[in-house]
C-alpha cells in the first residue's frame, strides 16, 4: 500500500498548479486590477514549473487507481500545460486592447489546466468526471469573459447550458456502468466486461461517449462549437481549440481503450459514426463561413473528426496517431490564432475572412506564415499537418477501416477550399480601398505564431524525428496490438 | 571531372538554396530587388542545368539499376531514399533545360512582385526534380503534392483575368485524385512493410489489391496527366497562367502523370495493367480523336494548344500499356519530345501575347509580313507538333504507334487518324494566325523577335531537330530501364 507522500509526489504537477492558481487569486485580490501583467507572467511561469514537474515526474498508480501517471497522462501533461501558457501569453495584449486586462484571465486558465491534468491522469469514473467538471466550469466563465460583449455572453450562456447537458449525459452514463459493473475503475469495468459482456455496459458506455463528443466538439454533438468561437474572445477560442481538446481526446483514448478494450467492436461503430459525420459537417459547414472563429471552429469540427479516427482504431498505433495529430493540429492552431490576434485592419480585431485581403502585400512574411499554417491544417505535405494525417488515415487503414478514410480524405479536398480561400485573399487579392493596414499588435503573439509557422515547416523535418518516438512511447502498451 | 558527393541531392535542392538567397536578398534589403531576383533566378536554373548536365554524363547508361543511391532513415515510416534510373534522369535533364528558359521567358512580361514569381518557380523546381528522383512512397507523394502550392501562386497572382477559378480548379482536380493515391500508399506500406519504391517493385500484391490499387493511382496520374475525361481543368489552368507557368504546365508537369505511370502501375500492378489495358486504350483513343476536334473549333490559341497537349498525351498513355519495349520507349520519347515542342508553342504564343496582349486567333492574320523570324520558328514547332518526320515529335508517335500496334490494331488505327487530326488544327491556326493580309490595324507596328527571345528559342530548336535526326541519344539511355519493367511485367503476366 503506497503512502500518501508517494500518491501527492505523483500528482505533484497538479498540486503545483492548484496551490499556485490559490495564492495567485490572493495576490491579485491584493493587488488589485492593475496586477494582471505580473499575474500573468507569474501564471506562466507556474504552468511552465508545473510542464516540467510533470515532464520529470515518476510513473505509477495513486488514490487507489482513481490516478494513473503514465507516459501517455505525462506527454500529454507537458503538451497542454505549455499551450496553456501560451494562451495567458496571446490573451495578455488582447485583453489589454478589448479594455478587459484583469488578472483572473491566467488565473482562470491555470485552474482549468488542473482540471484538464486530472482528465488525461483519470484511472476511473469520479477522477473523470471531476476533471471534466473542473475544466468544464473554468472554460464557461472564459467564453463569457468579455462580459459587456453581448456576443460573449451569448457565447458563455450557450456553453454552459449545452455542457451541463453534456455533462448529465457523462454522469447518466458512468451511473449505468457503475450500476453494472459494480465498480469506478476502469480496470475493474474491463474486468466485469470481459467476464459478463452485455448490452447494460454498453448502453452507459454510449452515453459515456456522447458526453465525451459534447466535450471535444464531434459532430453530431458539435452544434455550440461555431456560436462559442464566434462569440468568444480571440485568445480565449485559441485556447478551447487546442489544450481541453486534447485533454478530452487523451481522457476519451483511455476510458475507450483501458475499461472497455472488450467492447471495442461496438464503440468502433459508434465513433466511426462521430469521426463521418465531424468530416462531413466540418468540410461542408466551412464553406460558407465569412468569420474566421466561424470557420476555424468547423475546421476543428473536421480534425477532430480526424483525431476520433485514430482512437476508433483500438490499437496502439492509432492512439499514437492520434497524440501526435493532436500535437501538430495544437501547434498549427496556435500558431493561426497567434498571428491573427497580432493582426489588426482599420484599428479594429481581424474578425472577417475577408479583412485578410491582399494581407501580402504589407505583410509579406505574415502572410507566408498564415499560408504555412493553413496549408499544414489542411494536410499538405511536407507541412507538419499532413504527418498527422498521414499517421491517422494509416492507423485507421491498417486497423481495416477503408472507407472511412477514403471518406476523411475526400472530405479534406472539400475543405481544402476554404484553406485556400484564406491563401486566395491574401495572395491573390489586393488590399481594398480605405483599409488602413496597421500592426500595433503584441510582439509575442507575432513572434509565437512565427514560430508555430517555423514549426509547421521546415523544423518539422527534424522534429518528427523525436515527436515520433515521444508519442510511440506515450501511447504504448494501450490498445490491441 | 570528379564526382559530387550526393549530387542528386544537389540537383534537387539547388534551386530551393538560390530561392532562399534571393528571399533573403529581399529581406536585407528595402530597395528593389527585382534585378537581382531575375539574375538570381537565372543563375540558379543555369547552376542546376549544369549539375544535372553532369549528372547524365556520369551515368552508366548501360544498366537498367538506380544509380546515385542515397538511403537514410528518417523516422520511422519514411526514408530519405533518392535516385535514377535511364528514365528519370532525362526527366530531371528535362526539368534544369526548361527552367531557365521559363526564367528568360518572364524576363520581361513579369513586372509585378518579381521576386515572389522568381522563388515560386525555384521552388517549384525543386519539387519537381525531386519527384523524378525519389525513391521512397512518401518522399514521392510529399513533391508530387508539394507542386501543387507554387503552381496555384503562379496561376493565381500572376494569371489572366479569370485565374482564380483556373487556380482553384486545378488544385482541387488534382488534390482529389492524390488523396486516393495517398490511401492506395498507406495500403501498401501497410501491407508490404516497405515504403521502398524498388522494394515494392519486388513486391507481388494479390490480384485483387492490384486491381483497385491500381485505379487509386490511375485517379492521381490521369488527372494530372491528363486523360479524357478530366482533363477539363488543363485549358482553364493553361490560358490563366503566365506564359512560363503554362510551359511549366505543358513541358513538365504533366509528364509527372506518364512517369508514374511507368514509376507505379506498370511495375507494381503488372496484371491489373493488363486488365485494365481495354480501359486505358479507350480512354486515350476518345482523348486523341475527341479533343483533337475540340482544338479544331477554339478561338483561343493557347486553348488549342492546351488540348493538344491532351491529345498528345493520348498516345503516350497507350504506349505505356501497350505492354512493349517500342510502346514504353515511344511513350517516354514523346513526353520529352512533348516536353519541348508544347513548351516552345506556348512561348511562340507568349511572344504575340507580350505585344499585343491578346491570344484570339480572329485578332491575328498576316503576321509573316511582320514577323518572318517568328513565322519560321512557329512553323517549325507546328510541324514538330504534327510529327513531322525529322524532328522529335515524328519519332515519339512513330514508336508509339508500333508498339500499340502490337498490342491492338484498331487502338493504333484510331491513334493514326489522331495524326491526321492533329495536322488540321495545327495547320489552320498557323494559317489563320500566319498567313493572308494584316487586316488588323494594331498588327501594323508589330515587331520581330528580340535576340533575348530568339535565345529562348533555339535551344529548344536544337533539342527538336537533334532529338528528331538522332533519337538513339534519349532511346540508349532509356532501353536498359524500359526492357526491365516490360521484362518483370512479361514475366508476372506470364506473357
Amino acid at each position: 500500500m503506497p503512502d500518501l507522500s508517494y500518491a501527492l509526489n505523483l500528482a505533484a504537477s497538479e498540486l503545483t498548479l492548484a496551490i499556485g492558481a490559490l495564492m495567485l487569486l490572493l495576490l491579485g485580490a491584493f493587488i488589485g486590477e492593475k496586477s494582471a501583467r505580473l499575474i500573468s507572467i507569474l501564471s506562466v511561469a507556474l504552468l511552465i514549473a508545473a510542464a516540467a514537474v510533470a515532464a520529470t515526474g515518476p510513473l505509477g498508480t495513486a488514490f487507489n487507481g482513481a490516478y494513473v501517471a503514465d507516459p501517455l497522462a505525462l506527454y500529454a501533461k507537458v503538451a497542454i500545460y505549455i499551450a496553456s501558457a501560451v494562451a495567458v501569453v496571446l490573451g495578455g495584449g488582447w485583453m489589454q486592447r478589448a479594455g478587459i486586462a484583469r488578472f483572473e484571465y491566467p488565473i482562470l486558465i491555470v485552474l482549468a489546466a488542473v482540471g484538464m491534468g486530472m482528465m488525461v491522469s483519470s484511472g476511473d469514473l469520479i477522477s473523470l468526471y471531476v476533471g471534466v467538471e473542473l475544466h468544464s466550469l473554468a472554460l464557461y466563465v472564459l467564453a463569457a469573459y468579455h462580459r459587456d460583449d453581448l456576443k460573449a455572453s451569448e457565447a458563455g450562456l450557450k456553453y454552459f447550458v449545452l455542457g451541463a447537458l453534456s455533462s448529465g449525459l457523462l454522469l447518466y452514463g458512468s451511473s449505468l456502468i457503475y450500476g453494472f459493473s459494480g465498480s469506478m475503475r476502469f480496470e475493474d469495468i474491463a474486468a466485469y466486461a470481459t467476464a459478463n459482456p452485455g448490452p447494460g455496459l454498453i448502453f452507459g458506455l454510449v452515453f459515456l461517449i456522447c458526453g465525451l463528443a459534447f466535450k471535444v466538439s464531434a459532430a453530431p454533438f458539435h452544434m455550440w462549437t461555431p456560436d462559442v468561437y464566434e462569440g468568444a474572445p480571440t485568445p480565449v477560442v485559441a485556447f478551447f481549440t487546442t489544450a481541453p481538446k486534447m485533454a478530452a481526446m487523451v481522457l476519451f483514448a483511455r476510458a475507450l481503450s483501458e475499461g472497455f478494450l472488450q467492447a471495442h467492436e461496438q464503440w468502433a461503430q459508434v465513433l466511426i459514426l462521430i469521426a463521418l459525420a465531424s468530416f462531413v459537417v466540418g468540410a461542408w459547414g466551412g464553406l460558407a463561413q465569412q468569420d474566421i472563429q466561424r470557420l476555424l471552429a468547423y475546421s476543428s469540427i473536421a480534425n477532430i473528426g480526424y483525431a476520433i479516427l485514430g482512437i476508433a482504431a483500438g490499437t496502439e498505433q492509432g492512439l499514437q496517431a492520434m497524440v501526435l495529430f493532436m500535437t501538430l493540429y495544437m501547434i498549427d492552431t496556435l500558431g493561426f490564432f497567434a498571428i491573427l490576434l497580432s493582426l489588426s485592419r482599420n484599428g479594429r480585431p481581424i474578425r472577417k475572412i475577408s479583412d485578410l485581403a491582399g494581407l501580402k502585400q504589407d505583410r509579406p512574411l505574415t502572410a507566408v506564415a498564415i499560408t504555412v499554417l493553413s496549408l499544414s491544417v489542411l494536410g499538405m505535405p511536407p507541412f507538419a499537418g499532413f504527418w498527422g494525417k498521414y499517421y491517422v488515415f494509416g492507423a485507421a487503414a491498417s486497423a481495416g477501416y477503408w472507407m472511412v478514410a477514403a471518406a476523411g480524405l475526400v472530405a479534406s479536398v472539400v475543405a481544402a477550399f476554404y484553406y485556400l480561400r484564406i491563401i486566395k485573399l491574401m495572395w491573390f487579392d489586393a488590399v481594398p480601398d480605405g483599409v488602413v493596414p496597421t500592426d500595433r499588435a503584441p510582439v509575442e503573439s507575432q513572434w509565437i505564431g512565427w514560430a508555430c509557422a517555423a514549426f509547421s515547416f521546415p523544423l518539422v523535418i527534424v522534429g518528427l524525428t523525436w515527436l515520433e518516438p515521444l508519442t510511440r512511447i506515450a501511447a504504448s502498451g494501450f490498445g490491441a496490438g | 571531372m570528379g564526382a559530387i558527393p550526393n549530387i542528386l541531392s544537389v540537383v534537387t535542392f539547388l534551386p530551393l538554396v538560390g530561392a532562399g538567397l534571393i528571399l533573403l536578398g529581399r529581406l536585407l534589403s528595402k530597395s528593389s530587388q527585382d534585378g537581382i531576383a531575375r539574375w538570381g533566378a537565372l543563375v540558379t536554373t543555369l547552376l542546376t542545368l549544369a549539375v544535372s548536365t553532369v549528372l547524365v554524363v556520369q551515368f552508366d547508361s548501360a544498366s537498367a539499376a538506380y544509380q546515385f543511391v542515397e538511403n537514410y532513415v528518417w523516422f520511422e515510416g519514411a526514408a530519405y531514399h533518392l535516385g535514377v534510373d535511364g528514365v528519370s534522369i532525362l526527366f530531371v535533364l528535362l526539368t534544369a533545360f526548361l527552367m531557365p528558359i521559363c526564367i528568360l521567358a518572364s524576363w520581361k512580361s513579369i513586372e509585378t512582385r518579381v521576386v515572389d514569381y522568381m522563388i515560386a518557380f525555384l521552388v517549384l523546381e525543386t519539387l519537381v526534380i525531386g519527384v523524378f528522383t525519389s525513391l521512397d512512397l512518401f518522399l514521392f507523394y510529399i513533391f508530387f503534392e508539394g507542386t501543387l502550392v507554387p503552381m496555384f501562386i503562379i496561376i493565381g497572382v500572376w494569371g489572366g483575368a479569370n485565374r482564380i477559378y483556373a487556380a482553384y480548379k486545378f488544385f482541387l482536380y488534382t488534390l482529389l485524385g492524390s488523396v486516393l493515391m495517398l490511401l492506395a500508399m498507406l495500403w501498401m506500406a501497410n501491407e508490404a512493410g516497405t515504403t521502398s519504391i524498388p522494394a515494392l517493385k519486388e513486391y507481388a500484391f494479390s490480384a485483387q489489391a492490384q486491381s483497385i490499387l491500381w485505379l487509386a493511382f490511375f485517379a492521381s496520374f490521369a488527372v494530372k496527366m491528363p486523360m479524357w475525361p478530366v482533363h477539363t481543368w488543363l485549358p482553364d489552368a493553361h490560358v490563366q497562367a503566365p506564359t512560363a507557368g503554362s510551359v511549366i504546365l505543358a513541358g513538365i508537369l504533366l509528364k509527372l502523370g506518364g512517369y508514374g505511370f511507368i514509376l507505379f502501375n506498370v511495375p507494381m500492378f503488372p496484371d491489373a495493367s493488363v486488365q485494365y489495358r481495354p480501359l486505358v486504350f479507350t480512354l486515350s483513343a476518345i482523348a486523341i480523336v475527341y479533343t483533337s476536334l475540340v482544338a479544331f473549333r477554339q478561338t483561343d490559341i493557347k486553348k488549342l494548344i492546351a488540348y493538344s497537349s491532351v491529345a498528345h498525351m493520348g498516345f503516350v498513355t497507350m504506349g505505356i500499356f501497350a505492354g512493349n519495349a517500342q510502346g514504353m520507349q515511344g511513350a517516354i520519347f514523346q513526353m520529352l519530345s512533348h516536353g519541348l515542342i508544347s513548351g516552345a508553342l506556348f512561348l511562340c504564343v507568349g511572344v504575340v501575347y507580350d505585344r499585343m496582349h491578346s491570344r484570339e486567333i480572329a485578332f491575328y492574320g498576316g503576321l509573316t509580313h511582320r514577323m518572318p523570324w517568328y513565322a519560321a520558328i512557329f512553323l517549325m514547332f507546328t510541324m514538330a507538333n504534327v510529327g513531322l518526320p525529322g524532328t522529335s515529335g515524328f519519332i515519339g508517335e512513330m514508336l508509339t504507334m508500333t508498339g500499340v500496334y502490337q498490342a491492338s490494331t484498331w487502338a493504333a488505327f484510331v491513334a493514326a487518324t489522331g495524326v491526321i487530326l492533329s495536322a488540321v488544327y495545327a495547320l489552320t491556326l498557323y494559317r489563320n494566325v500566319m498567313f493572308g493580309e494584316i487586316t488588323n490595324p494594331a498588327l501594323a507596328t508589330i515587331m520581330d523577335i528580340d535576340l533575348r527571345e530568339l535565345v529562348i528559342f533555339v535551344p529548344l530548336m536544337v533539342g527538336t531537330i537533334w532529338l528528331g535526326v538522332q533519337p538513339g541519344l534519349v532511346l540508349d539511355y532509356t532501353a536498359p530501364s524500359v526492357d526491365a519493367v516490360i521484362g518483370a511485367w512479361r514475366l508476372a503476366t506470364g506473357g
